[in-house]
């Protein structure tokens, strides 16, 4: 019945074609926005500009949120959840992910085989840096997430990958977070590449598509409901989405990553979840990191 | 003829029916009479648990326990509970979550040398009231709040 | 890696402790998700908390805790250099115990 209603409500704000079939050809970037801002889920935040996207982003929240400043979007749904934020307090004055730091250090700081360490793979020896990943890497042409430099780190010194939800390389993202922690999200996409653009464009068709058999986009909860109730969940924004991660959910009762928390939320629609790191997440977690720049990484921490 | 057919079907039913009635009669009366004899119900978890712990010594409800407890979980795997007390000598400090299948959740046994302080994360199977029960050199006293436990609609 | 973490803060001449405690507290009713089986129950029975080798805090735990227990007491007095122990013994007879100088 709701689903009826939702599709009735689609058809009539969306004349134009289903982008869905669109998007199985590749599209130039002005014919996407185009189609974009006549399908967009109300109020229109699309643009082919990423700090314009930004700035739509920020006024349409602001408009929802008058009394919150940009920073404490960090808080997620605890900024506007009033009630579970003590509840959330009181847990994060000892939270439990902090044995993952710990181990997260002890793992980062141990050497490969062959002599050579993490710090060697990044910048300033890996610490503070978790604030500007994902990245644009231009040489291969594709967005790097931080757990994919952990695993690229990995084989460029003949070490074995980890797989993506390892409590391993959860505990050294965890660890890298956390030296980034009160840093503000600083994600670049630059100007002199194209791919880079388009990559960010594609995380954010990602996330407007509608899709699964209750046909949401991420955008229906999180832009269109922001705040509002579903059952006795209430909504969380999209901005600060990313800042909180790897996060110790207390419905997993142990620390995941943000992919992780895709998979869920595309099983909870009923879509077809894709893996870990797949291109799709990471384009997906570039825009979404990238509409946060400016908010404090708070990494890890403690959600429901 | 149909009509006719089902008028006698009815009536023979019916016959049957009052015969039943007739012959069970006095037995059903009885019966019935004896059902609604007050019986005792049966003890909640909670007092059963209560009782074995207790012996049904007296509890004495106080403001003097206070309990800091969200009011809404919002996911009773983990309920963070702060539990303070104006009550002098408390020795021992039961938490009990009513609607637990087990509803004792946990038992502290104080020194004096600690403040009666002391703070747990428990996990709630529903909506349920939290009940607190402090022993002391004069008696046993409780407190209680009730915290709503909600289902996870989208991220449940 | 020790399972248990504590934390002491000095407050008016109180100390305030405080343990996070890795460990699954499973009550025995869940079921893997894969293989539908029973995951045994494997929780801690038993915590004690000692205040320089005397035993201040005596718990008996439920499953009803929660997972990566947390607890909080309060010492009316102590000084820097006390020695806070806190061990615990779960239903399969695992252990463990960690000692914490207050600063």
């Amino acid at each position: 019945m709701v689903k009826k209603i939702l599709k009735r409500m689609w058809l009539n704000n969306n004349r134009a074609p289903d982008i869905r079939l669109q998007a199985e050809r590749p599209i130039s970037i002005s014919a996407f926005s185009l189609i974009s801002l006549t399908l967009c889920l109300a109020p229109c935040v699309l643009s082919a500009d990423p700090v314009q996207d930004q700035i739509n982003i920020r006024h349409y929240y602001q408009q929802k949120f008058p009394h919150l400043k940009l920073q404490d979007y960090a808080d997620g749904v605890y900024a506007i959840d009033m009630i579970a934020r003590q509840s959330w307090l009181a847990i994060e004055e000892f939270p439990p992910y902090e044995p993952a730091i710990e181990q997260g250090k002890l793992l980062y700081e141990t050497p490969f085989k062959n002599g050579n360490h993490y710090a060697d793979c990044f910048p300033g020896q890996g610490i503070g840096i978790a604030n500007e990943y994902p990245k644009w890497d231009g040489a291969n042409g594709e967005v790097i997430s931080l757990a994919r430099a952990v695993n690229d780190c990995r084989a460029g010194n003949q070490e074995m990958p980890l797989t993506y939800q390892d409590i391993k390389m959860v505990s050294i993202l965890a660890y890298l977070a956390f030296t980034s922690r009160g840093k503000a999200i600083n994600i670049v996409i630059p100007e002199n590449d194209q791919r880079a653009l388009a990559a960010y464009e594609q995380g954010k068709q990602y996330y407007y598509q509608r899709r699964g058999r209750l046909n949401f986009a991420c955008a229906t909860c999180h832009v269109q409901n922001a705040g509002k109730h579903i059952r006795s969940e209430l909504l969380s924004p999209l901005l600060g989405h990313t800042s909180g991660w790897p996060t110790y959910r207390l419905k997993w009762g142990e620390i995941g990553t943000l992919h992780r928390r895709f998979s869920e939320c595309l099983e909870q629609i009923k879509a077809q979840p894709l893996p870990d790191q797949s291109a799709e997440y990471r384009n997906l977690e570039y825009f979404l990191s990238f509409i946060s720049n400016g908010i404090p990484l708070t990494g890890p921490s403690t959600r429901k | 003829m149909p009509g006719n057919r089902r008028k006698f079907i009815k009536q023979t039913l019916a016959l049957t029916a009052c015969s039943a009635a007739a012959v069970s009669g006095l037995t059903v009366s009885r019966q019935a009479a004896a059902g609604l004899a007050i019986v005792k119900p049966a003890a909640s978890l909670l007092e059963a648990t209560l009782k074995e712990l207790f012996h049904g010594e007296v509890i004495t409800a106080t403001e003097k326990i206070v309990i800091q407890i969200p009011k809404i979980a919002e996911n009773g795997a983990v309920v963070p509970i702060t539990i303070t007390s104006s009550l002098s000598h408390v020795s021992t400090v039961f938490i009990l979550v009513e609607k637990n299948p087990l509803p004792l959740s946990a038992k502290f046994t104080l020194s004096p040398e600690l403040e009666p302080f002391l703070s747990a994360r428990l996990k709630m199977a529903e909506t349920s009231d939290v009940i607190v029960i402090a022993k002391t050199n004069e008696g046993l006293y409780s407190g209680r709040e009730t915290v709503k436990v909600t289902i996870g609609g989208c991220g449940g | 890696m020790s399972s248990i973490k504590i934390r002491t803060k000095r407050i008016d001449g109180k100390i305030q402790i405080r343990t996070l405690i890795s460990h699954p507290m499973e009550h025995g009713r869940n079921r893997n998700k894969e293989t539908n089986e029973l995951i045994p129950a494997h929780f801690i029975k038993l915590l004690t908390v000692s205040h320089n080798d005397k035993v201040i805090v005596t718990a008996d735990l439920s499953a009803s805790i929660s997972k990566d227990p947390y607890f909080a007491f309060l010492l009316k007095d102590g000084n820097a250099g006390d020695k806070i122990t806190i061990s615990w013994i779960d239903n399969l007879g695992k252990e463990d115990s960690e000692t914490h100088v207050v600063k």
